[in-house]
Parts: structure tokens; sequence; C-alpha cells
């Protein structure tokens, strides 16, 4: 974790290398979705779920990414409050909306599964409330940087609030397990193997590589977006002052 | 030590005496537990199904309607920078904003929560475990709406943005209380639920006082 922000904390550095990286993940994640899309669609059916079982593909991986995005949130928040690196800033920033987006996608899909199997399109299970407190706080944290104007302002707030949900997450997660649970347990990660056959975790593990790569690529660009447009505003605070 | 006294008597004579201090927050909070009925129906077996909950719930969003008043006019009048010029820590004057919030707003909501919960129809017997969280919640809700009061100074329409951030937050003890209350209602053992509340709002005391002065030092430079 350490090395490869050290070496990318220098911008020029993190142009050069983000300038093909980007487009690299990008292919990666095209590629990726479309073998795991494929393997998806000719897998057989579940015996019990029929044809939805394939929405797990769709789902799954962006459950994965909700979190794993949360946890590039809060490291790059650490970064940027430690070392106070804007890089590391514009990391953070450009992990909120990618982060809300597959949070958002896991919970629609979520939904869509689950009128067909539970017979409704929401139900207060401990997952599906924790997933959709995770989507709150993203929003709470997007919510904070678009209300200050104050750019190194913004980007220490918006650190010290992603660190506060960084501790309160994991709470959150256990009292809402301890208050209700309906939806599956792991069926992937588990200490006795993947309660699941390879016809349907190979295109599973393809997707989630895929929503991975993607995510790479997406902030990779997001967080370029970010120097440029610094680098747009420097610009032109040089040009008024003339 | 005396520095400290006198910041927490400054505090609890500014929430309890300006603009209403805890008759606002009760008003709000009777207001609310009033429109409930309004809007469910008033079949008692219906509201008493939900009357502790409800009036928990209504005891949180009570509490976050006093926590703009909380740093944003220490901010705006310049008090607020003369507190960290202070040898007391920034730490310690957050902690003591927040327990002098909890002692002008959350004590006189906690007198009000089981008189709402009972109107409600929720049994008498309850009284009391409302009583205790009530006083224990408001504790959380002070110290954990204080994060989110300190990081939206500065912001533009902060109350709301208060609220946007602090309602995530409010989760776990929303949930510990009304658990707390629930099995207390059902018959089932309520200590459990009670006891995580307590946890939550010791951990809330402990940490986030540090995450309140980060904001403050940053809203300040």
């Amino acid at each position: 974790m350490i090395p490869a922000p050290a070496f990318l904390s220098n911008p020029e550095r993190f142009m050069a290398f983000s300038r093909w990286a980007a487009p690299l993940f990008g292919v990666l994640a095209l590629a990726l979705a479309l073998a795991g899309l494929w393997l998806g669609f000719t897998a057989p059916e579940d015996y019990q779920q029929g044809d939805t079982v394939r929405i797990m593909f769709i789902h799954v991986p962006a459950a994965w990414m909700s979190m794993f995005v949360y946890v590039c949130l809060a490291g790059a928040s650490f970064l940027s409050l430690v070392f106070r690196h804007a890089l590391a800033d514009a990391a953070a920033k450009a992990c909120a909306p990618l982060g809300a987006a597959f949070t958002f996608l896991a919970l629609v899909t979520g939904s869509l599964w689950g009128r067909p199997m539970w017979g409704a399109w929401w139900v207060w299970d401990a997952r599906m409330t924790s997933v959709l407190v995770l989507f709150l706080f993203y929003l709470a944290y997007m919510a904070l940087r678009a209300s200050l104007d104050d750019e190194l302002k913004a980007a220490r707030a918006g650190a010290i609030l992603a660190l506060v949900g960084a501790v309160n997450l994991p709470v959150v997660k256990f009292s809402v397990d301890w208050w209700n649970t309906l939806h599956q347990g792991a069926s992937v990660f588990r200490k006795d193997g993947p309660a699941m056959t390879s016809d349907f975790l190979w295109p599973l593990l393809l997707m989630g590589l895929a929503y991975t790569a993607a995510f790479g690529s997406l902030w990779l660009v997001g967080i370029r977006a970010q120097v440029w447009r610094r680098r747009a505003e420097a610009a032109a605070l040089r040009a008024a002052k003339g | 030590m005396s520095r400290a006294m006198a910041l927490l008597s400054r505090e609890v004579a500014l929430a309890w005496g300006r603009g209403g201090g805890p008759l606002v927050s009760v008003g709000f909070y009777a207001g609310v537990a009033t429109l409930l009925p309004l809007a469910t129906g008033p079949e008692p077996t219906r509201l008493s199904a939900i009357a502790p909950g409800a009036a928990w719930v209504a005891l949180a969003l009570s509490a976050l309607l006093s926590l703009d008043r909380l740093f944003e006019r220490d901010y705006e009048d310049g008090a607020l920078d003369l507190m960290t010029l202070s040898p007391v820590p920034l730490e310690l004057v957050c902690a003591i904003k927040c327990l002098g919030q909890w002692v002008a707003t959350a004590a006189p909501l906690a007198m009000a929560a089981p008189l709402a919960a009972i109107a409600l129809g929720a049994k008498p017997q309850l009284a009391p475990l409302v009583f205790a969280c009530a006083l224990m919640g408001g504790l959380a809700f002070s110290f954990v709406g204080g994060i989110g009061a300190a990081l939206s100074l500065g912001a533009r329409r902060g109350g709301l943005l208060t609220a946007v951030i602090v309602l995530p937050l409010f989760v776990p003890p929303v949930i510990f209380g009304g658990g707390a209350l629930d099995a207390f209602t059902s018959g089932l053992p309520w200590r459990a639920g009670f006891a995580l509340l307590a946890a939550y709002a010791a951990a809330a005391v402990a940490l986030g006082p540090i995450a309140m002065a980060a904001a403050c030092r940053n809203a300040l430079s």
C-alpha cells in the first residue's frame, strides 16, 4: 500500500503513469466484463432461482465495490489529512461519486432481485440497511465537500468525516446485524471454501475483477480531472493577476 | 479545572437562557409526538405498538434541532477563536460544549420523553427505561452531533448539512435504544440494548471531541 502512493505522490509521475494506466484498466475491465457476462449468461439456471440468479453477477460485485471504495476513500483521506498531500485529496474526492454509484447499483439490483425471490422490493434486512447507510455516508461526504467553498477546508473537513465514518461503519454494521437478519450469509468468502458451484463462481469472480478494473480506470480519470482543474484554476489566477 | 467549570457554566447558561433554550426543543418534541397519531390514526392498539419507537425517533430529531447553535454562534462572534487561544485544550472545550448541550437540552427532553411515550400509549412501567435511554442516548446524540455541527462550520446552509452528516451517524444509538425499549415492551431481556447504547455513548464521549477539535481548527484556519 505505502510504496505505491510514495511513487505516485509526485504529480508529474502520477500524470505520466495514469496517462496509459487509465485506458489500460478500462480495456481490461471491458474484456473481463465481456468474459464474465458471457460465462454468466451461458451458465445453467439455478435450481431454485431460475434465471434471476444472473442478477448476482451484477449485484454482488457492486456490493463488494461499495465497501472497497469506502476503504479507498478512508485511506486517501487519512493520507491527505496526515501528509496534507493534494493528490491524496484529489483521490478521496474522486472516490466518493464512484462509491456512491456502486452502492446505488448494489441497492437497485438487489431490489430487482428481491422482488422475484423474496416477493418484496425492499425489506428492512440487516445487510440492505447497512448498505443503505453506507450510501447515506457517501451522500453526506459529497454534500459536505460541495457546501464548503474553500478547497483546502473542504478537503480537511471531508477527510475528518471520512475517518469518522470509517470508525462508525463497523458499528453500524454490527448494530444492524443485531437488529435483524434475513439476507443470505456470505457464500464466497468462508472458512470452508465457497458454497457455490464453479459455474457461478467463475463469472462472479471475473465480474468482480472487471468492476475493480473499471473502478481503477475511472478513479485515475477522476484524479486526473482534479489535477487538470486545479492547474486550470491556478493558470486563471495567474492570468488575472497579470 | 476552574476554567473548565467556568466554561461549562457559560455553555449551560447560554444554551438555557438564549433563544428560548430547552423550551424550543421540548416544544418541537411535543409537536412531533402530536403529529404522529395524526398521521397514523388514533386507534390505541396500532398507536401503542409504535409508541416507544416513535417517542425515541422524535427524541433523535429534537436532539438534531439544537445542534446548529452548538458551534455556529461562537464561530460567528469570534468566541471560538478565543477558546483556541486559551490554555484549555480545544478537545476539552468541545467536550464541555457538548456536555453543556446535554445538560441544557437532552436532560429536559429526557424529562419529557416518558410523558410523550405514555401519551402515545406505552405502558407506564416503561417510563423509567424511556427516561434512562433518553438520558444516555442524549449523550450520544450530543457528542456525535457535535462532530456534524463542527464539520459544517462556515458552510452554506449549515443546519441542513449538519442533519445530512449526522443522521447516518445516529443509526447505532437509535437501533440500540429502540431495541431496548422494544424488548422491554414485549417482556424480553432489555439490558443488552441499553448496555450497547451506553457503550456507544461512552465511545462518542471519548472519540467525538478529537474529531470536533480537528474540525474546529480546520474551520478557523
